[in-house]
């Protein structure tokens, strides 16, 4: 049993350092408005699926982790992996139901409330906000739920069993 | 949360601890270059003879150009030399250069920085300009231990006291937060300034060297309801495309600022007398 568990954090750690390294990929300039929110899907999957094992205190330190990384101010990302997170909480228990497809949406709309916080803490940066753009990342987040969360599925199942 | 956001961003008490954590992050960077190193290690291992030969036949053609020019460049450097001890001013000495690798890019969307792979342990410092082959890119503003973030000119917080080379007439250019255009502030409408001017760096506000291409003019609008002219430019450095970047660290002292010009004879007596005698430790590089 314990070495279940810690094959289990093994695999959180990784897939969640993968989708640090995603974040920061370099894509061209103007590809960037379409990167998906890796670190807050994986967050998401997590919270979903393991909502014993992800701690909020977990959340807001790799927040923080994220800021730095990407040179934004300081809280932008955990204010936004918090806010979803307690969304999550309360919601799993639904969504673990769902189709895939209407997981989809739900985070489509998760994604969209954290870009929503990210773009507040941005403008109060003296930033220029921008247009529709910024809902972008939350459709291709969205388009990425299914395949990350199948990849993630089978990951922790060969585990389980 | 919120506290925190507010403190990071009206406040600089976090400034310490993020500049003290950013060495945690270049790692990251590190991975995210590998691809471009297998591809750089690639195109220098796998590589014909026949190509290296035509590559090596061009640039000794380009070095026989470049050294054409050289020797001009001298004799033009010492008429300068001489022009400017008329002028009671002292001679600009060279600044030097540290190469530089781009190792990642911001993936902030709204703004324009770029990481590169040289810290504090190689001499990069708060505010140091950074150019590119062909015109100035920016500034750095986070240095850790051997990484540093380079804020772009384009950037929309961003701003750089230029001149026209034509004319000398001084303004701002900031960013716009795209890649291809800058803005001139405050332009006044009867400014001489046309569409294909250069605008060069001023060194107004002593935080970029003077002389370096910034951006080129693409258009001037006289619009008579406004009290400026809308002025667009376009950066002259690669800013989506340079992977290596030029850290400049400069070796002039306060007496040799354009605005020394002005200063009484005594002191211009013994700037001339300096300049001479570093004119002579300059030659070589000259």
């Amino acid at each position: 049993m314990p070495s279940q568990s810690l094959n289990l954090y093994l695999i959180i750690a990784l897939s969640v350092f993968v989708a640090l390294v995603l974040s920061v990929y370099p894509l061209p300039m103007d590809m960037r408005w379409w990167r998906p929110e890796f670190v807050l899907v994986v967050a998401i999957y997590w919270m979903f699926f393991m909502p014993l094992t992800v701690s909020f205190f977990f959340l807001c330190a790799l927040g923080l982790f994220q800021d730095l990384l990407e040179g934004v101010p300081f809280g932008q990302h955990s204010l936004g992996l918090v806010i979803v997170g307690y969304i999550c909480i309360l919601s799993y228990q639904r969504v673990r139901n769902f189709s895939i497809w209407r997981q989809s949406a739900w985070i489509f709309v998760l994604v969209g409330i954290a870009q929503l916080t990210d773009n507040w803490v941005q403008g109060m940066a003296g930033r220029p906000l921008s247009g529709i753009q910024f809902l972008y990342p939350a459709l291709t987040s969205a388009l990425l739920w299914p395949p990350c969360s199948l990849w993630l599925d089978r990951l922790t199942h060969r585990h389980h069993h | 949360m919120m506290v925190l956001v507010v403190v990071g961003l009206y406040t600089d008490k976090l400034e310490p601890l993020r500049e003290k954590l950013a060495q945690l992050v270049t790692p990251f960077y590190q991975i995210t270059n590998v691809p471009t190193r297998v591809n750089d290690w690639r195109k220098d291992t796998f590589v014909s003879q026949a190509d290296l030969k035509t590559e090596n036949d061009a640039l000794k053609t380009e070095l026989l150009i470049h050294q054409r020019k050289l020797q001009q460049l001298a004799s033009l450097a010492a008429e300068n030399v001489r022009l400017r001890q008329l002028l009671n001013a002292s001679q600009m000495l060279q600044d030097t250069v540290l190469i530089a690798e781009l190792i990642g890019v911001s993936p902030n969307p709204l703004s324009h920085k770029v990481i590169i792979n040289r810290g504090t342990k190689d001499g990069a410092f708060k505010g140091q300009p950074v150019l590119d082959a062909f015109g100035l890119m920016g500034q750095v503003t986070e240095v850790s231990e051997n990484s540093s973030t380079v804020l772009l000119i384009s950037d929309s917080t961003h701003a750089i006291p230029v001149q026209v080379n034509r004319n000398g007439v001084r303004a701002i250019a900031e960013g716009t937060g795209d890649l291809n255009s800058l803005s001139l502030r405050h332009v006044s409408a009867n400014t001489d300034i046309r569409a294909g001017d250069l605008l060069v760096s001023s060194g107004m506000g002593d935080r970029f060297p003077v002389g370096y291409p910034v951006a080129e003019v693409l258009q001037v609008v006289r619009d008579p309801g406004k009290a400026f002219l809308t002025v667009i430019a376009k950066p002259m450095a690669r800013l989506d495309r340079s992977r290596h970047l030029l850290l400049v660290f400069e070796n002039r002292d306060r007496a040799s600022v354009p605005g020394a010009l002005n200063i009484p004879a005594t002191t211009s007596a013994s700037s001339i007398s300096s300049s001479s005698s570093s004119s002579s430790s300059q030659g070589g590089a000259q």
